[in-house]
């Protein structure tokens, strides 16, 4: 064992150390489809302090160090680009306070989704956060780091626009607390009445600091839910429809999905809604609000809603929904990925006849979700495509494909979400120089060594 | 190609227009009625065309066998007068598309006719039906089709339905019992309409269900309860079985209770309307259809679809009344549930 994997066995203990090669496989690849890349260590810390050792040994000794929450962004972004330590934060999974009447709760780096809401759900059922639609096991910390959307996400925004506070430890190994945190005791606010400083961190990708911390809002959790499917023919209506269901501001969360199978969902467009109230009445005055919104679509007969059968409904309301997890598997081999820009709600027309496109060209199994993000502000569109792990060549021509919607979405004025690398590169060279400048001048005064998740915003 | 058997003189002949004049969401004197069914049968324009909202209803009120609901609905086709979103009726027509996946039991000379409709596939079970189980069929290969009346589409019924009974055929069966009566009403009635020809025999689950019961009747114990009965749409198709409602009920000790919207008058559970026509008829007809049966101190509503129940099942069940399709109800009846 050489000197490093000394010292960092003596950080977190022999027991969640490794620099044996069945972890070095594991943690070289994430569930998508970028190539592998061992790290040389792995280590699982438990306390603040721990990672604050490991980070300054790093920094001393010029080593990458990658954050990992669950893994399960399926774009590369723990994937160790340069070697080096992966710091596995799922230990540090502790729910630290819950402020019900402030309505926030502050959670660990490692704290999980599905963690996180079973807790309320039992203690504080009042109360719920805005969960992802990715396995139960992903990470709240990593949802905010890479802009993550949930259920409440057309009501509130990105997941990020939620949170109310952090913790980081910087490349110089010190913690640095962000928001009102920084001078209050209490987690209420990420920045607003001072500077905001979370941009310093999110969206980042862990290459300019590691939450330890983060605190992110709770909202009222109604008793009931319920659940509404519009369909239409005209996908160019679509921008049109949501706009007036988003007027309403009667609906939780709004998708907007197109897919060739099963049959039922042939040929058409699904806005699927989900309502919520705490009584019948609340939640029958919602729907009224929701059918009326779209009445002239269904008197032209441009769209309708359908009748929801109760056996799918289930499924439908289940939060995270695992029927993305369902189409993973299409194809069999359980191969799974999709490229999401972030993109104005007028360009859903260009994007499904892209994904049709990309789907016929390459023989590919596809879907295409949108989450409406605000009021109709955005939308993350997801380019979905399923393949066989086992099958190298559609491995391939998925790749191609998702190249191809990478170049497409630049092109609309999109934004990548959780980003490649490729596609960091991508968005760079497009971007505007001094904005540029800018996250040059971040990046190198908050990782003068470059080791924190190097290979990611890296500004040439 | 199939076309149906209408009559225009037997329209100019009628002596009552009860076809519209008895419609329940439509405003029609007796003149007008006439008028307007002879009007469509000229190929004319009506509002008759515009405003129906596809209950069905018609072809009951017609007394005199001249399918005024099977001619608004060509007629709307050829005009291109959509009565749903199209994007609903694609739906409807994508669900239906054989795709190869039809189930079949021990298929004999009498067969059960489970059509497309999954939830028999768990509910046939028991004393009532053990004299001819296993021998069933389901699939979108024996399904109907026929709900694309509703949809304004006959074209793909008459497509599809000849292939249905191909498909029957094939299999050899002499007797099909239908446990949906827009099944029963598909090779009873609208087939003989259009002159597709049906070579078996095809028997409405409620006839079946009266005769199990007689045979079964040592088990019969009377269930003593009020119950609402909920009339599909389909069952239009055949009046002449819905007498076995009241039998059935009589022989298993239902209180059948009289109220305003039950046979001639039975409203749409609105699963359709609520797709076609958006929400302000759909709450209507079902709030005044449900408020009428706890008006009528109804402890059951029973179905006989069950699309209706899955439509209005929840909200029946949130007055206070406990919805049960009739095979449960007369599997109650003889002490299996």
């Amino acid at each position: 064992m050489n000197d490093i994997a000394q010292s960092l066995t003596k950080i977190v203990g022999e027991a969640y150390f490794s620099d044996q090669p069945e972890e070095a496989y594991f943690y070289a690849r994430d569930p998508g489809l970028m190539p592998p890349h061992k790290p040389d260590y792995v280590v699982v810390p438990k306390r603040v302090e721990e990672i604050q050792e490991i980070v300054r040994l790093a920094s001393r000794e010029k080593i990458p160090i990658v954050p990992m929450g669950a893994g399960l962004a399926l774009t590369g972004l723990v994937i160790p680009l340069k070697g080096g330590i992966v710091i596995d934060m799922k230990r540090m999974n502790g729910i630290i306070e819950v402020n019900e009447g402030g309505r926030y709760v502050i959670v660990e780096g490692g704290t999980s989704q599905g963690l996180l809401k079973a807790y309320l759900e039992k203690n504080y059922p009042r109360l719920r956060h805005s969960i992802p639609d990715s396995p139960a096991t992903a990470t709240i910390a990593a949802n905010v780091m890479i802009h993550g959307q949930g259920r409440l996400t057309q009501q509130y925004g990105f997941n990020s626009d939620m949170i109310s506070g952090l913790e980081v430890v910087l490349a110089s190994g010190e913690t640095c607390r962000i928001g009102s945190c920084a001078i209050s005791p209490d987690w209420f606010s990420k920045g607003a009445p001072m500077p905001d400083l979370t941009g310093l961190f999110l969206g980042w990708f862990g290459a300019t600091g590691i939450i330890t911390k983060v605190a992110v809002k709770l909202y009222p959790r109604k008793k009931l839910r319920d659940v509404e499917i519009f369909i239409t023919d005209r996908e160019d209506l679509i921008p049109a429809m949501v706009y007036e269901l988003t007027h309403t501001e009667m609906v939780e969360d709004i998708n907007v999905f197109a897919q060739p199978k099963p049959m039922i969902f042939k040929d058409n467009h699904h806005i699927t809604m989900f309502l919520t109230g705490d009584t019948d009445e609340e939640i029958e005055f919602k729907r009224k609000m929701i059918w009326h919104a779209l009445d002239g679509f269904i008197k032209s007969k441009d769209g309708g809603f359908m009748g929801v059968p109760p056996v799918m409904k289930p499924t439908l309301l289940e939060t995270p929904q695992r029927s993305v997890s369902r189409f993973a598997d299409v194809k069999r081999g359980g191969g799974f990925e999709y490229s999401g820009p972030i993109i104005m709600v007028d360009k859903y027309a260009a994007c499904i006849h892209k994904v049709i496109e990309l789907g016929e060209k390459y023989d590919l199994g596809y879907s295409g979700m949108a989450r409406i993000i605000g009021r109709s502000h955005a939308m993350m569109y997801g380019f979905a495509f399923t393949f066989n792990r086992a099958d190298p060549d559609m491995m391939d021509r998925t790749r191609k494909a998702l190249h191809e919607v990478s170049e497409f979405a630049l092109e609309a004025g999109g934004i990548f979400w959780k980003a490649t690398v490729d596609e960091q590169k991508m968005a760079m060279a497009k971007m505007d120089p001094n904005t540029l400048g800018l996250m040059k001048m971040i990046k190198e005064n908050m990782d003068p060594n470059g080791i924190m998740n190097p290979g990611n915003w890296e500004v040439d | 190609m199939y076309s149906l058997k209408f009559d225009e003189n037997v329209c100019k002949t009628c002596p009552t227009g009860d076809c519209l004049v008895k419609c329940q969401y439509l405003e029609v004197e007796k003149e007008t009625a006439i008028a307007e069914m002879v009007k469509i049968g000229q190929g004319e324009d009506s509002f008759v065309l515009h405003d129906c909202v596809t209950c069905y209803a018609c072809e009951e009120y017609c007394r005199r066998g001249n399918h005024p609901f099977y001619l608004i609905t060509e007629r709307r086709e050829e005009n291109g007068i959509l009565t749903s979103p199209r994007a609903i009726t694609k739906q409807w027509i994508n669900i239906g598309e054989p795709q190869g996946k039809f189930r079949l039991g021990d298929v004999k000379e009498r067969v059960l006719s489970f059509g497309f409709m999954p939830e028999f596939l768990r509910w046939i079970k028991g004393k009532l039906f053990e004299d001819v189980m296993p021998s069933f069929i389901f699939g979108q290969e024996f399904f109907c089709n026929v709900v694309y009346i509703h949809f304004a589409n006959t074209s793909i019924i008459k497509e599809r339905l000849p292939k249905v009974v191909d498909n029957f055929r094939k299999l050899g069966v002499k007797e099909v019992i239908f446990l949906h009566d827009e099944c029963y009403g598909a090779f009873a009635h609208l087939a003989p309409a259009y002159g597709i020809e049906v070579p078996f025999k095809s028997v409405h689950y409620f006839e079946y269900l009266y005769n199990r019961l007689k045979e079964l009747k040592d088990f019969i114990k009377p269930l003593n309860i009020r119950a609402a009965y909920q009339r599909p749409c389909s069952s239009r198709l055949s009046s002449d079985k819905h007498h076995f409602v009241a039998d059935i009920m009589e022989l298993i000790g239902v209180d059948l209770v009289e109220r305003e919207y039950q046979d001639d008058n039975a409203l749409c559970c609105t699963g359709i309307f609520s797709m076609c026509f958006g929400y302000d008829l759909a709450h209507d007809v079902q709030k005044r259809n449900i408020d009428d049966m706890v008006a009528h101190d109804a402890e059951y509503c029973i179905f006989n679809c069950p699309a209706c129940q899955g439509s209005i099942g929840t909200q029946v069940a949130k007055r206070g009344i406990k919805p049960i399709h009739m095979i449960h109800l007369c599997r109650m009846a003889i002490g299996e549930m």
